[in-house]
């Protein structure tokens, strides 16, 4: 049961840090980076030892286990990590430190419940790469919400409390229909076999009328997509991210977004892949949509963090045209941006707080010429904006790259649209840079440079873009049994086409 | 010798690395050392190598590391391959890129940012040597992306005045819309061919693709646009004459040397495509003949020597692409080889003039200063007449005639062409020469008093070290600007070395045709510098800016358009950046977001609508109910 560890181990450290604030508030921070490390180590074990563990697992898996939840409706604990899973819980527990760090000196309110929600977030989101019993899957998918919407509405900036209900009336209307098709689903399959159940594997060959496969299938897609998010269900991400404190955004937009991604691949296509399939124009014209839009609405923005929100919706959309591609370069590219967005649009959010904290604003008209006063801030920044317009060697590229050549072999169209997205790329990040760190120095800012905690996250993440964008094959070598479990084809041939 | 390859790369890279992690805190020296070092060995890794390659039997040479990406059936390494194409450029960016470090020592010395000036220039050096050594397109890509980056940090490297800022996004993002276009040639061809490898994609492409095929065309089209955007052709030319906000030894390298010319060195890398697509081929020539003839008329017009000098980089990268258009190979790669060596002076003579008189780059504010900076005034006037190709004595007469010969060899248009060329010959005297009248002869001017004019670094010093370091670079260049072209001619060891790598021209069968021309040439460039004596040349008294002379060689209105050069930056803010940014206005507030607040506005308005209603007034209430009634039993019956 080292699955459940995963995630008992931050839920129990954050009821530690709630109830360790009166003790000391340094203790909180460390015990949440405690439990962090500790959830990383287990991690790293499974990776290392995964055939030892547990030597009975299905082919493409690396740990399973299950017990009886609630044996009536057939509903169990069951939980299973692949490549895919690991991948994100990776990433999950890497940015999850970042956040802790980011939060050091932020956060000095109510500092222990802080960390309790922040880890309970993570616990949730956690168990949601690992679930396969579709109710548990729900039910840790709203466990990772309503601390998220605490973080936004207690620490979070000036508009906190829209912004949080919006996030959370939007999520939860989204997974209303979630909720409604995975019964739906679970009751076709109970009336076909005589027997409830709601085993990922058990529902997988379920046979459906392709009308209702096409409903059933849309209840998943638009909790998914407004997650992801897809245009037009994004608009609860700007205002969301613009209120949240900087941790809560770092795991916001660097994981809570990819938990959409991950449905799209574990349980859309898979469980329903005609209907799937059928959407997929609809998707990936959605996915070029957000792609521009993002990108032209980012340009626009004077707040540093509005701006990075909607550099989101543009990055997603590269993932989302990834996922509908469906095809093996488009998979690994679309999985790649899914880390590379979480590294590199975390790291932007990091130094938006930074700044925040030191200048106590966003507004990019009340920044500029930052660089003569914070040289090592600026180069920090001015690297995540150059990953983030995806610069070949980084790892932003390599996704976006894969992304288009997948989407290229099957929709030329959509990936030569979406390409033109790079260009507006550039147009936003340098612009950011711009406005904020170039220029004439503004004489009212006083502030201090990056210190040695800083420039511990700032140099991990930036370690990490770096390694990913030269050396992504073990990103890729990860994720293969995954894809090669889905059935994920091949696109590319091998001798020349025909003339 | 040859497994010394990895080095040529390597070295700079590690000086970059070294300088940014270390962010400022090593003393200058080290710094210099350390950046002009990690070139210098470079270069003397290139040379080995060179030597190594030269004592083979001239087989290319191919060496892979790791394997970068590898999915489906595409497998992307790090692999360098070297030829002789690949060798004649890494010796070029090592060893005038060496120079120019050199040079750096001197003219940054006392900047804030010379620790950050050396990493950003070391960083494009190993980005540079990549994208020529690359054995697949997505290597050659990165080095392409990293160049362009280093291009946009040196460009804005001054970043407190907003301008240089503007000018580095200008030039980014213009060449990324090219490369952009690039990147889906790489997609298209990815997807049809099933590899990214140089050597084999070619093979496939060949075997697989009639000439004149829809699909060769377009993979050489979507190339061709990055290769325009890179290396300043049009349409895609207007971020080169900004670009001279860097400091002026950035220009040098990376504006005029070596990453501009990336498009030449691509579309020579991929010839086999454009072979395929001989309208695409076609278009290259003219694109070329366009540029070339355009940026030499922008040149006349110009006041900053920095925008003459850039306009005229322009001119000659277009003169290389009508080479590659009219498949003259080696002569594009020649001229290339020559261009950096006599521009590359131009821009460092340029830079010694604009520290001597304190920042200032208005020709018209300068005069008579071929007493007062003697060795400047010779190393320039070099430069200049390599630039005008002066017959015999300058590299830049054998490399251009060779392409004038291709033109006029070629059999679409190629009199046309060739006749492009030779009118632009003429133009380049004229405005090149326009610039040494102006600049260095007459009264002294400007900096009037300039008694005190010397050859200074940029603390304003005039140390020995620094003297050394300003002077040795150009005398270095100046005299590869007068052997370099001795290479080719009059035995032609050059083209017989490049034709290991691409193909041969096709010559003029015709011996006197070729004498002849060879003898127009030198007569319209030795005309172009008349001209430009007569009419600039001061004469007595300073010549006067065209806005204030009385008697202006050609109409106010035509100076004008070429100053602007030819208006184009005003047609693209039209066009592309006033649309985007009033689009961007516009959707500033998310109007997606609107429908949802819609939404939200009305079930508010519903629900104050419902709390009106309880009035708690049973006269209402009764009312309320009748109404209902009423209305249940009207429905009833009419249904």
């Amino acid at each position: 049961m080292i699955l459940a560890w995963l995630i008992v181990v931050p839920l129990v450290a954050g009821a530690l840090a709630w109830l360790g604030e009166r003790q000391s508030v340094r203790l909180c921070r460390w015990i949440a980076l405690l439990a962090l490390g500790a959830d990383l180590a287990l991690l790293a074990a499974i990776w290392l030892n995964a055939p030892a563990i547990d030597p009975t697992v299905r082919s493409g898996w690396l740990v399973e286990a299950a017990r009886p939840w609630i044996p009536r409706f057939g509903i169990d604990f069951h939980v299973a990590m692949d490549g895919l899973g690991l991948l994100m819980v990776a990433l999950t527990l890497f940015l999850g430190i970042v956040a802790v760090a980011c939060s050091w000196t932020e956060i000095r309110e109510r500092v222990g419940f802080f960390h309790a929600n922040l880890l309970w977030s993570i616990a949730g989101i956690v168990g949601v790469f690992v679930a396969l019993d579709l109710f548990l899957f729900f039910f840790l998918w709203e466990v990772m919400l309503v601390p998220m919407y605490f973080l936004i509405a207690i620490w979070g900036h000036e508009n906190r409390i829209y912004s949080a209900i919006k996030f959370f009336i939007f999520t939860q209307a989204s997974s209303l229909l979630m909720l409604a098709s995975i019964v739906g689903l679970a009751w076709i399959n109970a009336s076909a076999t005589g027997e409830w159940t709601f085993n990922y594997f058990a529902l997988l060959g379920t046979d459906l009328e392709p009308n209702i496969a096409m409903w059933l299938m849309l209840g998943f897609f638009i909790a998914f997509a407004v997650k992801l998010p897809a245009v037009p269900f994004h608009t609860w991400l700007p205002d969301a991210h613009t209120d949240a404190p900087t941790a809560g955004s770092i795991i916001l937009a660097g994981v809570l977004l990819k938990t959409g991604a991950y449905g799209l691949i574990r349980f859309v296509v898979p469980l329903f892949p005609d209907a799937a399939m059928r959407i997929a124009p609809v998707a990936m014209a959605l996915a070029v949509a957000g792609i521009l839009y993002g990108a032209v609405l980012a340009f626009a923005q004077v707040d540093f963090k509005r701006l990075v929100a909607y550099t989101s919706v543009s990055h997603l959309g590269f993932v989302l045209l990834g996922i509908f591609a469906w095809n093996e370069l488009a998979l690994q590219g679309a999985i790649m941006g899914m880390i590379a967005h979480g590294l590199s649009t975390g790291g932007l959010f990091a130094v938006a707080g930074a700044l925040q904290e030191r200048l106590h604003t966003r507004d990019m008209r009340r920044m500029g010429g930052l660089w003569l006063r914070l040289p090592r801030m600026g180069a920090v920044a001015l690297f995540f904006a150059i990953a983030s317009l995806g610069l070949p060697g980084l790892a932003n590229f390599v996704a976006e790259f894969l992304v288009l050549l997948g989407s290229f072999a099957v929709a030329p169209a959509a990936a030569v649209l979406a390409a033109v997205g790079l260009i507006f790329a550039a147009v936003y990040s340098l612009v950011l840079i711009q406005r904020s760190f170039h220029g004439p120095a503004k004489k009212e800012i006083r502030a201090t440079d990056f210190d040695r905690r800083e420039m511990a996250w700032s140099a991990a993440m930036i370690v990490a873009l770096v390694w990913l964008g030269l050396r992504p094959q073990p990103v890729f070598d990860a994720a293969r049994p995954t894809l090669e479990e889905l059935g994920v084809p091949a696109v590319l041939s091998d001798e020349g086409a025909e003339p | 010798m040859l497994d010394m390859l990895w080095l040529v790369p390597l070295l700079p890279l590690a000086g970059s690395a070294i300088l940014m992690v270390t962010r400022g805190e090593l003393s200058a020296r080290t710094v210099a050392v350390i950046g002009a070092g990690s070139v210098g060995l470079s270069a003397v890794a290139a040379l080995l190598v060179a030597s190594g390659f030269l004592a083979s039997d001239g087989d290319t040479v191919r060496s892979g590391i790791a394997t970068w990406i590898a999915s489906d059936r595409l497998v992307l390494r790090f692999g360098l391959h070297l030829d002789a194409l690949s060798l004649v450029m890494i010796l070029v960016i090592t060893l005038v890129g060496f120079l120019i470090h050199l040079y750096s020592t001197a003219y940054m010395a006392g900047d804030e940012g010379f620790s950050r000036f050396f990493a950003y220039m070391n960083l494009f050096t190993a980005a540079m040597l990549v994208l020529v050594l690359a054995d697949n397109l997505l290597l050659l890509y990165l080095g392409w992306e990293g160049v362009g980056l280093c291009s946009y940090l040196l460009i804005g490297f001054w970043y407190k005045d907003p301008a240089n800022g503007y000018a580095a996004r200008k030039a980014f993002v213009v060449t990324r819309a090219g490369d952009t276009a690039m990147l889906i040639g790489l997609l298209l061809l990815a997807t049809s061919l099933g590899t990214l490898e140089i050597a084999e994609l070619l093979e496939r492409a060949e075997s697989s693709w009639a000439v004149g095929s829809g699909i060769a065309t377009a993979a050489a089209a979507l190339l061709l646009a990055g290769a325009v955007g890179k290396s300043a052709q049009l349409p895609l030319q207007t971020w080169l004459p900004d670009a001279m906000a860097g400091p002026t030894p950035v220009s040098a390298l990376i504006h005029a040397a070596t990453m501009v010319t990336a498009g030449v060195y691509l579309i020579a890398r991929t010839h086999t495509l454009f072979s395929l697509a001989p309208d695409v081929q076609l278009a290259v020539a003219v694109i070329g003949a366009l540029t070339l003839l355009g940026a030499a008329f922008a040149a006349l017009a110009q006041r900053d020597i920095k925008r003459i000098l850039a306009y005229s980089t322009m001119s000659q990268i277009g003169y290389m692409f009508l080479a590659l258009g009219v498949g003259a190979w080696s002569a594009a790669i020649f001229h290339f080889m020559t261009h950096a060596f006599f521009k590359a002076l131009l821009f460092l003579a340029a830079g010694a003039l604009i520290l001597a008189l304190h920042h200032e780059q208005d020709i018209f504010r300068m005069g008579g200063l071929r007493r007062r900076l003697p060795a400047v005034f010779w190393t320039f006037l070099i430069g200049a007449a390599a630039l005008a190709s002066v017959p015999l004595v300058t590299s830049g007469f054998y490399s251009k005639e060779q392409i004038l010969a291709g033109a006029w060899a070629f059999d679409r248009g190629g009199a046309l062409l060739g006749l492009a060329g030779l009118v632009a010959a003429f133009v380049t005297s004229v405005y090149i020469f326009r610039a040494v009248f102006i600049v260095f002869f007459g009264p002294q001017a400007g900096h009037g008093d300039a008694a005190d004019v010397a050859l200074v670094d940029g603390r304003g010093e005039s140390t020995r070290g620094g003297r050394i370091a300003l002077l040795l670079p150009l005398v270095a260049l100046a005299m590869l600007s007068i052997v370099g072209g001795f290479v080719d001619a009059p035995a032609s060891a050059f083209s017989d070395f490049m034709s290991t790598a691409l193909p041969r021209a096709e010559t003029a069968e015709n011996e006197t045709a070729a004498v002849m021309l060879e003898i127009t040439a030198a007569i319209v460039s030795l005309a172009g510098i008349v001209v430009a004596y007569r009419l600039f040349f001061p004469h007595g008294g300073r010549v006067k800016a065209p806005a204030v002379r009385e008697r202006a060689p050609w109409p106010a209105a035509l100076d004008r358009l070429w100053a602007s050069g030819w208006g184009f930056d005003r047609a693209y803010d039209a066009l592309f950046v006033k649309p985007f940014v009033a689009i961007a206005a516009a959707l500033r507030g998310d109007p997606v977001d609107d429908a949802y607040s819609g939404v939200a506005a009305g079930l508010r308005a519903a629900w104050r609508g419902a709390a009106e209603s309880q009035t708690g007034e049973l006269r209402w209430y009764a009312a309320g109910m009748l109404a209902g009634l009423v209305i249940v039993l009207a429905v009833a019956l009419l249904l």
